[in-house]
């Protein structure tokens, strides 16, 4: 199940290389919408009850060098294979909607990327995931690079995307040596293995964890961004095709926050807790400088992509409160965010082929002209600003209340960043939404209405905000399992249990 | 008086005997008049042949020659790469100036003779076959890179190549006395005990005799602060020519590299690993820094090269059966990513005007995307991305550096690759991305240039004999880069020779 769940993407891919270059935008939708269905068959089948890892496949790689490949389900990462794969069908389908060039390459590296993503999820071998991790960024370089669009004033795509690739490599590629370098110091002379779970059973010295901690948190920084280590965003962000960056924004950047719960805080446990107020000093940075820049923005990208740091702050800062609460939260945010985010950019995305423009201060009183996809933005909306009701509500309560009953003082700091988001939220809906029209724009443009085939792909996105604002104990009861495992393997089993079982 | 006729080991010999003899037929094929065409054919049968000899001999360790050469799974492996590279030099020498100009059988017969000098040097065990390997391995390599008579800069690359060349042999063959004074045995193993036994160990006159055979063979390795001569001979000598060299003569000097420093040397490995990491380091940083900006191919291959050095040499550097396995397979890796670039430079050089400029790439990925795909495989591989045969060999280097506690050469493997990136990438953006910026010149500019920049064959990107060496490497390189297993086992055979 989980193999098939891996591979069905890149063997659409590969297949629809063959295929005429029409037809292979929609056999790549096709491609994703099998994917979903193995996610969702693979999240029913999920027992929120059992211990330990699930559906998990065990073969030797590289028996030479000690490395398996070993995938396998549990709570932490189910959710986020579910996401992984409704983002990308929405992405590839509104792709596939419009004319690509070159369209064999263009869908084979959306599937090549999906394949990656699930597999970063899947890993349960530290080699494997450090793998995934880096296989990730070759097709989003080819994407970025090759579809993106050069700015006048700035670098030109493929320079963009190559500062991209280069900050997010450096991470990774400490993260290899500090990979390799863990698993030596575990075997201590006797045989390697970079299982994970045998990793986290018998923790190496407290001296080796505090340098190889940085290696990996370096690269999963990057990979988020946080702040300071964000300088690759915003270059990247405004050069990145529209539908590639919904996805890259959406499920990227969780696989940085997932890496923190997968990796680190079982296999370096001392290591987190000696540094836990650094990580979270960086992450309330994140916080407040991605909410500040958001709404200092008028590119609807830089927007996104600020707002993005910020809530990527509010999830690190969920994780390293240290509490299953706060890593409950965390988790829920995590698909909170990309249900949001994708959304939001596919909505720059119609609003940027209808106006032109990516500014906002060139658009404006779309809402008369065009109520539905109004309306539909209102809720996305609504739900970054992390509205009660919606799920994101529940997430971020989860978070600060983590956070509160470990640190209070960062957690007072952290509330800032809560008002602050309804500021920049409210003022991208009303720019692009109410306010006048911006001149340029009464040239007697007959419907600015959404279009059934954007429908098609933002309506279903929505939907599902909606669904997780209504019920998102889906994910809590499914998460809460492993996320306990997790935290005890910290600290023992924390003293109160916000989520009843 | 009676006479005891030596025993000769026919069998173990006959990988040499072979090459010898092939290297007469192929250079009297060239007199012979209706054989003059058959030159190229014959090398193939030649290595063929070899190759199938070496093979033959897997898994049996000899000594041979009263112990001059040993042929064990070191010699073995590092052999089939040198002949798997000269294999491919052959296919990509067909149509190639250089091969005309100097004439086809010579040409072949001295490659010939420069992979008798490197499968000679992969079992030399003893200072005096070890400098005749050498010495027969560069010789018809100096020639080979003045091959391409009517340019200029191939002239000054054989030039080039013999002086430092011969500069690096007599720093080796100086280094080789003090040993040989100092331990009084020619013979690797007897260097070993002659150190100990004298008491030699941490002597000054041994020490000075270490340090200038290690930079008589950073010479040939390509090893900074001893690479200048790289991108400048890679430059100018013609493309197949240079493919051969970046690979064969490198892995050929590391076998050589790796049997001496740690059968003859190793009482002395605490005072030669330091160093050597030293070495190895510098390579990592001036290679990586060296060849951001380049715009012509081959000299950014030359200083990727230098940097490539430079994680070999970490293998070495840690003495440990792992270190040597990781060696090996990284050798073995960087023949089929090397290969993979080399070939389409070539096909480039013949069908554009640019020669090996990075202009002769552009847009590849639309226009011939059968060439594009193998130079981005090999350029992801080099920069050592996943599933792909550079990233397993990394792996492998970092996984023994760090078993041998040289965690810190591991993290520069790790920042060099992280540089490398820029410049790899630089070749990949321009097949597949939009120039931006520069803006294409419509007619070339050929001032200064010879009339071998010209395209001498527009339709050189569809020649299978350039096309299926290309797509092959690209293939293996993905294909160990998934399952890299048979190539670990190979690798980690080759390893356990030594130890």
């Amino acid at each position: 199940m989980t193999n098939s769940l891996l591979w069905t993407p890149l063997a659409f891919g590969l297949i629809g290389l063959l295929l005429p270059a029409r037809l292979t935008g929609w056999w790549a939708t096709l491609g994703t919408a099998v994917t979903v269905v193995l996610a969702v068959v693979l999240l029913a089948g999920f027992d929120s009850g059992a211990a330990g890892l699930q559906d998990t496949v065990e073969a030797e790689w590289i028996p030479g060098l000690g490395v398996d490949y070993s995938l396998g389900v549990d709570g932490l990462n189910v959710f986020l294979l579910l996401l992984t794969a409704v983002l990308w069908l929405g992405g590839t389908a509104f792709a596939a909607f419009r004319e690509q060039e070159r369209p064999h390459l263009f869908f084979l590296m959306m599937l090549l990327g999906e394949t990656a993503t699930l597999g970063a999820f899947l890993a349960q071998d530290l080699l494997l995931f450090v793998l995934f991790f880096d296989l990730m960024l070759v097709p989003f370089y080819f994407l970025f690079g090759a579809w993106g669009t050069d700015r006048p004033d700035g670098p030109t795509a493929s320079a963009a995307t190559l500062k991209m690739i280069v900050y997010t490599l450096v991470g990774s590629l400490l993260m290899l040596v500090a990979a390799i370098a863990t698993a030596i110091i575990a075997a201590d002379g006797g045989t390697i293995t970079f299982s994970i779970a045998e990793l986290a059973q018998d923790p190496i010295g407290e001296g080796s964890q505090r340098w190889i901690f940085w290696f990996f948190a370096a690269a999963f920084l990057v990979k988020m961004p946080a702040f300071l280590l964000h300088g690759w965003m915003p270059d990247a962000y405004r050069a990145a095709p529209l539908p590639v960056l919904a996805i890259f924004s959406g499920v990227l950047a969780k696989v940085g926050a997932y890496g923190f719960l997968r990796v680190v805080l079982p296999v370096f446990p001392d290591a987190t807790v000696e540094f836990q107020e650094v990580v979270l000093v960086i992450a309330l940075a994140s916080i407040l400088y991605g909410s500040v820049m958001a709404f200092t923005q008028t590119n609807v990208r830089l927007i996104a992509g600020y707002s993005s740091i910020a809530q990527l702050g509010f999830i690190t800062a969920g994780i390293f409160a240290l509490r299953a609460d706060g890593a409950d939260g965390a988790i829920l945010q995590m698909v909170n965010h990309g249900l949001v985010v994708a959304p939001l950019l596919i909505i720059v995305a119609v609003l940027a082929e209808r106006s032109g423009s990516e500014d906002l201060r060139e658009m404006g009183g779309m809402a008369t002209r065009a109520p539905v996809l109004a309306a539909l933005f209102l809720i996305v909306t609504l739900a970054t600003l992390a509205m009660p009701g919606s799920a994101n509500f529940i997430g971020e309560f989860y978070i600060l209340n983590g956070l509160f009953q470990a640190k209070i003082v960062f957690a007072f700091v952290a509330i800032v960043g809560v008002a602050m988001s309804a500021y920049y939220a409210l003022r991208l809906y009303q720019r692009t939404m109410h306010n006048r029209p911006a001149p340029q724009q009464n040239k007697g443009i007959v419907s600015r209405e959404l279009g059934w085939r954007d429908g098609i792909v933002l309506v279903p996105l929505v939907a599902c905000i909606l669904g997780l604002a209504l019920y998102p104990q889906l994910v809590l009861k499914r998460t809460d399992r492993s996320v306990q495992e997790r935290i005890e393997a910290v600290h023992g089993p924390p003293p109160g249990d916000l989520v009843k079982r | 008086m009676n006479f005891v006729a030596p025993d000769i080991d026919y069998a173990g010999l006959s990988p040499v005997i072979a090459l010898t003899a092939s290297v007469c037929i192929v250079l009297m094929s060239a007199v012979i008049g209706p054989l003059r065409r058959t030159a190229p054919g014959l090398t193939l049968v030649a290595l063929a042949t070899t190759a199938g000899l070496l093979i033959w001999q897997w898994g049996e360790p000899t000594d041979l020659v009263s112990g001059a050469l040993r042929i064990d799974d070191l010699a073995i492996a590092i052999s089939l790469v040198v002949l798997l590279m000269a294999g491919a030099c052959v296919s990509l020498s067909i149509r190639e100036p250089a091969a005309e100009q100097v004439g086809s059988g010579e040409y072949h017969a001295l490659l010939l003779g420069s992979v008798l000098g490197m499968v000679l040097l992969a079992q030399a065990q003893n200072l005096v076959s070890f400098f005749v390997a050498i010495e027969t391995l560069s010789i018809p390599l100096y020639i080979l890179c003045a091959g391409n008579l009517r340019r200029e800069k191939s002239l000054e690359s054989g030039l080039k190549y013999l002086i430092v060349g011969s500069l690096g042999s007599a720093t080796l063959l100086y280094g080789m006395a003090f040993l040989y004074g100092g331990s009084g045995s020619t013979d690797f193993a007897g260097i070993a005990t002659g150190i100990g036994k004298e008491g030699l160990v941490g002597d000054p006159l041994v020490l000075v005799g270490i340090a200038l055979v290690a930079v008589g063979l950073a010479f040939k390795t390509s090893i900074a602060p001893f690479h200048q001569w790289t991108p400048d001979v890679y430059e100018g000598a013609p493309t197949p020519v240079t493919a051969f060299m970046a690979v064969a003569t490198k892995a050929a000097a590391f076998a050589v590299f790796v049997r001496f420093f740690e059968v003859a040397l190793l009482p002395q490995v605490d005072e030669w690993q330091p160093a050597l990491a030293v070495l190895a380091a510098a390579s990592i940083v001036i290679g990586n820094v060296g060849a951001l900006g380049q715009d012509s191919l081959k000299r950014m291959l030359g200083y990727s090269g230098v940097a490539q050095a430079g994680y070999i040499l970490g293998g070495l550097v840690v003495a440990s059966e792992a270190g040597v396995s990781a060696l090996v397979f990284y050798l073995a890796g960087y023949a089929t990513m090397n290969l993979a670039a080399f070939a389409v430079v070539v096909a480039r050089e013949r069908e554009t005007p640019f020669g090996d400029d990075i202009r002769a790439v552009r847009g590849l990925g639309q226009e011939r995307p059968l060439l594009a795909w193998p130079l981005t495989i090999s350029m992801l591989a080099l920069a050592g991305l996943p599933a792909t045969v550079g990233f397993i060999g990394k792996l492998y280097l970092i996984e023994a550096l760090v078993a041998g506690d040289y965690t810190w050469l591991a993290v520069f493997i790790a920042v060099g690759t992280m540089i490398s990136l820029a410049y790899y990438l630089r070749v990949v953006a321009a097949m597949w991305m939009r120039p931006g910026g520069e803006a294409a010149p419509a007619a070339p500019a050929i001032a200064g240039a010879s009339p071998e920049a010209d395209p001498v064959d527009p339709d050189a990107g569809r020649r299978p004999y350039l096309a299926i060496p290309a797509l092959l490497a690209a293939a293996a390189t993905v294909f160990f880069g998934i399952l890299p297993q048979p190539l670990v086992e190979f690798a980690e055979k080759a390893g356990a020779a030594l130890f």
